[in-house]
């Protein structure tokens, strides 16, 4: 399971962001996207997600997290189609044992584990993200599609927390403002730039001057 | 601003050139006289009857409970569609003709039962729900949804994430809306049901002010309580306590309401398929009474909206935060609830023992009432601005810093009230002021069905114009309230 563009233009409406853009995605991969801020990271990112967008767990830039549940069934929503509306409805009041202990686990590894009922509208930025994060773990899914997934933490967390994501997924496709993050976490870079691909190799191939060819 | 400020100036320019075309002349020989008497009454409430005053109180909220709780369970599943052109067209309807105008049209099907009372709330509640719902749930931050799975099932997904954003709002809506149905329910009593109005009615029609005055009294205070008894958990127990005080049931004799159907609200002609003779019927109301009834509804309705507006102005920081102390403050927010809670029907009904039949009574009438609203509404938000350290007090506060940034609020409640205020003058009419609810009246007094059903549609028409024009100037000035987001 993997994603592939052939010849494609991406954009909205008229605009056009990425052109004639050829790609191949394995399974097993884990690959950073970089590039300046209007690149158009968000805008691949959304296309490959239309590719399989039901095996994907999806972390968006913005969360969209629904402010006034809890960070518990904010990461038990990673789960909502996976089950029926009455199972859903019956633990919007209560959450029960199993999946209580199995989404605190969750909180442990991203210590956000005293916050597991506190409505997320009372928390940080940083732990927002968090959450987001615990969801897209809890959804049970191979691929992850993620926009500046960790741009919110510091960089002890950052680096910790994009490890773990690598270990737990197969495959991972992640758009990245830190370049040393993704070169010391991804086996692959993909840098775009003024509506094209710039480079798309292997990070341990990537010199100091694609780097600088990437941001000036 | 300055388009806020040419819309509002045009407004009262209305207003003024209305004003020339009412009548406002107070035909009554003595008005100090009554206004003294009723003063008396209400320094002296006499709390005499308590047993009638009980059932008459529980018959109220009964009828307010019943049809708020199920209006806003229909109007949920109505917002859900509310994208089909059809749902918005007959939500829009059934909002458009008054709670009274309902009851006095299922009087004839049902007479005067719980049935009539329960319907008449629900049908109009229903509408307005539909509406109200549907704008929160598409104001909610759309995000929530589209990080979900795609194949999440729609239930799932509108209960974990729009419904759920949406539910605070939701709530908060419906408890108001039950206070809103508190009252419709007291007036419907004014039609003959057996609510608060209808003991009301009596009292005043007699000159038995401190009866009436404790009735008042005592529903200003059941006003005033409802948001410590309106708890969520508690919503399901007085809803079932509703029905069984006071079960919605009827006799109904199905000839009859075929009767009522098929001939009673036909006019003849129509029934003999006579096309010319319908036309010089409908003609002749036309030009007798559907005419003046939109001309005199109109310029009531702009003259109320004015004057609300202008008495709102002066309201709000009797209740803010920003102006006055908590003790001050207090005593505002009680001049607003009594205000607020006295509905316009009785205002009016009141003005006119004392004023005699004039628009003047309706005027101060809907004045009273509205700019309450607008006033507790706006002082509300006024407490949510940020301002700078340094910022000025008093007057200037008020002038410089408080109204310019409060400005396109007030308008946009104003434009959502002006529907209100007209579907209110329509029934106004009914204490005799010449608008539309005046001929309706009559011709439900008259037994002519057929011109009452008529000249409800015609006000349920200009109802719908007059919000579509609301719309399309909130839409114009961007007053649309901000989504909610995280």
């Amino acid at each position: 399971m993997g994603f592939e563009l052939r010849h494609r233009k991406l954009g909205y409406g008229a605009h056009t962001v990425l052109e004639n853009l050829d790609l191949n995605i394995q399974s097993g991969e884990t690959v950073a996207i970089i590039g300046k801020s209007g690149a158009g990271k968000s805008t691949l990112l959304l296309a490959l997600r239309e590719q399989l967008a039901q095996q994907v767990a999806w972390c968006p830039q913005q969360p969209g997290l629904v402010p006034t549940l809890s960070v518990h069934h904010n990461i038990y929503m990673g789960q909502l189609e996976q089950h029926h509306f009455l199972v859903n409805l019956w633990r919007l009041l209560r959450p029960g044992t199993i999946v209580k202990q199995d989404i605190q686990a969750i909180c442990q590894t991203l210590q956000i584990q005293e916050h597991q009922f506190t409505p997320c509208q009372k928390l940080s930025g940083g732990q927002l993200q968090r959450v987001s994060i615990g969801r897209a773990l809890y959804s049970n899914k191979e691929i992850l599609l993620g926009d500046e997934p960790i741009s919110a933490l510091d960089e002890f967390h950052a680096h910790k927390t994009l490890q773990l994501l690598c270990e737990h997924f197969t495959t991972l496709v992640v758009s990245l403002h830190d370049v040393d993050l993704a070169l010391n976490c991804c086996q692959r870079i993909i840098a775009l730039k003024e509506g094209k691909i710039l480079f798309d190799k292997s990070s341990s191939l990537v010199s100091k001057s694609d780097i600088h060819q990437v941001y000036n | 601003m300055p388009a806020l400020r040419k819309i509002s100036f045009y407004f009262a320019i209305v207003a003024l050139v209305a004003i020339a075309f009412s009548d406002l002349e107070i035909t009554t020989l003595n008005p100090w006289l009554e206004l003294s008497l009723l003063l008396q009454g209400f320094t002296a409430p006499s709390f005499l009857d308590t047993s009638t005053l009980a059932d008459a109180l529980f018959k109220t909220l009964a009828f307010a409970f019943q049809g708020v709780v199920i209006a806003a369970i229909l109007g949920f599943a109505l917002a859900l569609g509310f994208k089909r052109y059809w749902v918005r067209a007959f939500c829009a309807f059934i909002r458009s003709v008054h709670e009274l105008f309902w009851a006095l049209i299922f009087i004839q099907i049902t007479g005067l039962s719980p049935l009539t009372g329960f319907i008449a709330i629900l049908i109009p509640f229903t509408g307005i729900f539909a509406k109200v719902f549907a704008e929160i749930l598409e104001e909610t931050d759309h995000h929530a949804q589209q990080s979900l799975t795609p194949n999440t099932s729609l239930l799932s997904q509108l209960l974990y994430t729009r419904f759920t954003i949406a539910w605070p709002q939701l709530r908060s809506y419906i408890n108001y809306r039950l206070e809103c149905g508190i009252r419709s329910s007291a007036i419907l009593g004014f039609v003959g049901l057996p609510t608060l109005g209808f003991e009301l009615e009596s009292f005043f029609k007699q000159g038995d002010y401190a009866q009436a005055a404790a009735l008042l009294y005592v529903f200003f205070i059941l006003i005033a309580s409802l948001k410590y008894l309106l708890k969520p958990a508690l919503m399901p127990l007085y809803t079932l306590a509703a029905f069984i005080y006071m079960p919605p049931v009827a006799h109904v004799s199905w000839s009859m309401v075929g009767v009522f159907l098929s001939q009673d609200i036909v006019p003849v002609s129509l029934q003999a398929g006579d096309i010319p003779a319908f036309l010089s019927w409908f003609k002749e109301l036309w030009l007798t009474q559907i005419l003046e009834g939109v001309f005199n509804s109109l310029i009531l309705t702009q003259i109320a909206l004015v004057s609300s507006a202008l008495l709102t102005l002066l309201l709000f920081p009797l209740a803010s935060k920003l102006f006055f102390s908590k003790a001050p403050r207090a005593l505002g927010q009680s001049l607003l609830i009594v205000m607020r809670s006295c509905p316009e029907y009785l205002l009016g009904f009141v003005g006119l023992l004392i004023l005699g039949p004039s628009m003047l009574p309706a005027i101060i009438a809907l004045t009273l009432h509205n700019s309450a609203v607008i006033a507790h509404l706006l002082a509300l938000q006024s407490a949510q601005l940020t301002f700078r350290h340094d910022r000025s007090q008093g007057v200037n506060l008020y002038f410089y810093e408080t109204l310019p940034r409060l400005y396109g609020n007030f308008l946009a409640l104003l434009f959502y009230r002006w529907e209100v205020i007209l579907r209110e003058t329509a029934i106004l009419g009914m204490l005799g002021i010449p608008t539309l609810g005046f001929y309706i009246d009559s011709a439900f007094e008259e037994i002519r069905f057929d011109r009452a059903m008529v000249l409800i549609l015609i006000t349920a028409l200009l109802n719908i114009l007059v919000d579509n024009i609301a719309v399309y100037f909130r839409r114009r000035l961007h007053l649309n309230s901000q989504p909610q987001s995280l």
